[in-house]
């Protein structure tokens, strides 16, 4: 039976109100609440159904991070994932690590886990790069079903619906493949207490990059984080003649 | 005459003498009867790295297409590859061909737009590159620096890529788009090769179709949110729609509710818009839907709370009863 990896990554949680630095070099990330990357959440409950639909034996749950990742790998874990892999990179490596090394590293434990599917969602809040799943398809040569709202799982061979620009796709692939979750896949369960209190028994291996042979030197130097322009004040009108009034004087209408 | 030749082109190309060397391939969206808009605000972007721009057309029967990209001012070349292989426009099988154009042409930028085509096929073409890609790029400072927004557009960030190819998806919105005229591009075949693949194979698109303007390019655009309560009630949208020639776009809340498809949702996992009017009904502005429209030239918010945050970016707020107000607008536009 099929095996699945699911990549998670923990980023600063997507209803805080970010601060950038005063001198520029990123934002604050110190004391600020993080959680799973929502996508993330997604992908991995689309693992869970699939082992639920009895289409997947194990799930691999992978973070890259500092040590707090392993917190996320537990919540996978508690949400139904069987084992973690955390990827330690910490401090000025884990400030310029980037889609690129995470697709390496999920590639190669892809490979030495032998699994036939890797799901990601489809972007990570805080880069909003959306490239981690592309790039292990083009690194494996596996066929990748990006911003999936629909997986459908027939002996190896896979349905997949994509969230396009103008509406809806459907391809069909085999296994082994790449899949991203788009935020129509699923609904994410909630773990329960008494999942919180099992995960906590699975299995973490730890791992660094260097174990699995990936260069993590950074690709890009970032130059500055600046906070993007306030936009001015508005204006609260009385009515809706106000506001045509205001429409035509701005050439709207 | 040669020194003023040389002071000429300086002074014409703000990035100095090196740009001279930079050539790059824009990769062209397109349906094989028309390329979409999205391809001409690359197009500009290209134009701002400077250098030689060569348009990649893969696709079937899409020679319209290439006519079409070869008249646009600014661009050299237009390679072509019209095969059955390239239907749905798979990256599996785009990837290979673009591979092959950039060992023949050795380009140091490769561009498309942000589109769900754009964020599909390019980190896969940077990955088989090894180069790390840059994701919806709103400014070029110099060939080698690129702004982008992060978390949601709440912070700009400015980077210098170290990959000796430069692999760019463009945000449509932030580059105006270059006209298909006063061009005259020599059309050559792309490289051929066997690009085949069994791995993978495109079914069927279902795509929504709608007479209103495109709403990614469009000069206005009504958005609604969780206020509207039902799917039916989006008429009202359309109706003001109809009568400012806007497109309609959605929240996420709208859309996770099923009163529109998700095709229509604008925000940081939707599509960006900056058109010149932004209308936004019954949408509380949530951090996520801000990110799609914050650069909106004018922002309306027609909502009953007045401690909605949508009021802190909106130019004109009204604070009412979007069913009273926005029949009421139709009615005197």
């Amino acid at each position: 039976m099929a095996r699945a990896l699911v990549g998670v990554k923990r980023v600063i949680d997507y209803a805080v109100k970010i601060r950038v630095k005063s001198d520029k070099t990123g934002v604050v990330t110190d004391g600020v609440k993080h959680s799973m990357n929502p996508f993330d959440e997604i992908a991995i409950e689309e693992a869970v159904r699939m082992k639920e639909k009895k289409l997947v034996q194990e799930i691999i749950a992978v973070s890259c991070g500092p040590p707090q990742s392993q917190e996320t790998i537990r919540t996978a874990l508690a949400m139904g994932a069987d084992k973690g892999i955390h990827v330690e990179v910490s401090g000025p490596e884990y400030e310029t690590l980037q889609p690129i090394h995470v697709s390496k590293i999920l590639a190669k434990l892809a490979q030495d886990e032998k699994v036939d599917f890797i799901i990601v969602g489809k972007q990570a809040i805080d880069d909003d790069c959306n490239q981690t799943a592309q790039m292990i398809g083009g690194i494996l040569d596996w066929p990748t079903g990006t911003f999936c709202s629909k997986i459908e799982n027939n002996n190896g061979e896979l349905t997949v619906t994509r969230e396009v620009d103008g509406g809806l796709e459907v391809i069909k692939m085999k296994t082994p493949a790449v899949l991203s979750a788009d935020l129509r896949l699923n609904e994410p369960r909630y773990a329960t207490l008494p999942n919180i209190m099992k995960a906590k028994k699975k299995p973490i291996k730890k791992m660094t990059p260097k174990d699995l042979g990936v260069d993590t030197a950074a690709r890009i130097d970032v130059l500055s984080v600046e906070e993007p322009p306030v936009r001015q004040a508005g204006s609260v009108l009385p009515d809706v003649d106000s506001l045509i009034t205001k429409l035509k004087e701005g050439g709207h209408v | 005459m040669f020194a003023t030749f040389l002071k000429t082109s300086r002074f014409s190309n703000k990035f100095g003498t090196l740009a001279r060397y930079e050539s790059t391939l824009v990769i062209a969206e397109h349906n094989n009867a028309s390329v979409s808009p999205v391809t001409c605000n690359a197009l500009s972007a290209a134009k701002k790295i400077g250098g030689d721009i060569t348009v990649l057309i893969a696709g079937t029967k899409c020679d319209p297409v290439a006519q079409a990209v070869s008249k646009a001012n600014g661009v050299s070349r237009v390679l072509v590859a019209d095969n059955d292989v390239f239907k749905g426009f798979l990256p599996e099988v785009l990837t290979p061909l673009i591979i092959a154009t950039q060992n023949e042409h050795k380009f140091t930028h490769i561009m498309a737009g942000a589109t769900a085509f754009g964020k599909a096929l390019l980190p896969r073409v940077a990955a088989k590159l090894d180069v790390s890609p840059i994701s919806d790029i709103i400014g070029i400072k110099a060939p080698d620096t690129f702004v982008r927004t992060i978390y949601a557009g709440n912070a700009i960030q400015t980077l210098k890529s170290k990959d000796n190819v430069k692999v760019l998806s463009v945000r449509g919105t932030s580059f105006e788009p270059a006209p298909l005229e006063g061009g005259n591009a020599k059309s050559d075949p792309a490289p051929a090769g066997d690009y085949k693949t069994n791995l993978i194979e495109f079914i069927k698109q279902e795509l929504t179709k709608s007479d209103r303007p495109e709403l990614t390019s469009a000069k206005a655009v009504i958005s609604g949110g969780r206020g509207m309560k039902s799917g039916d009630n989006f008429k009202l949208l359309y109706a003001l729609a109809d009568k400012l020639n806007a497109a309609v776009g959605a929240s996420r809340a709208a859309v996770d509710a099923g009163f529109v498809s998700n095709d229509l949702q604008v925000g940081q996992t939707g599509k960006i818009v900056a058109p010149d009017l932004y209308i936004a009904v019954g949408i509380s502005g949530a951090i996520q839907h801000l990110a799609g429209m914050k650069d909106s030239k004018t922002i309306v918010a027609i909502n009953k709370d007045p401690e909605a945050p949508i009021f802190q970016v909106a130019d004109y707020g009204l604070v009412a009863d979007l069913f009273k107000a926005v029949p009421e607008l139709t009615e005197k536009l």
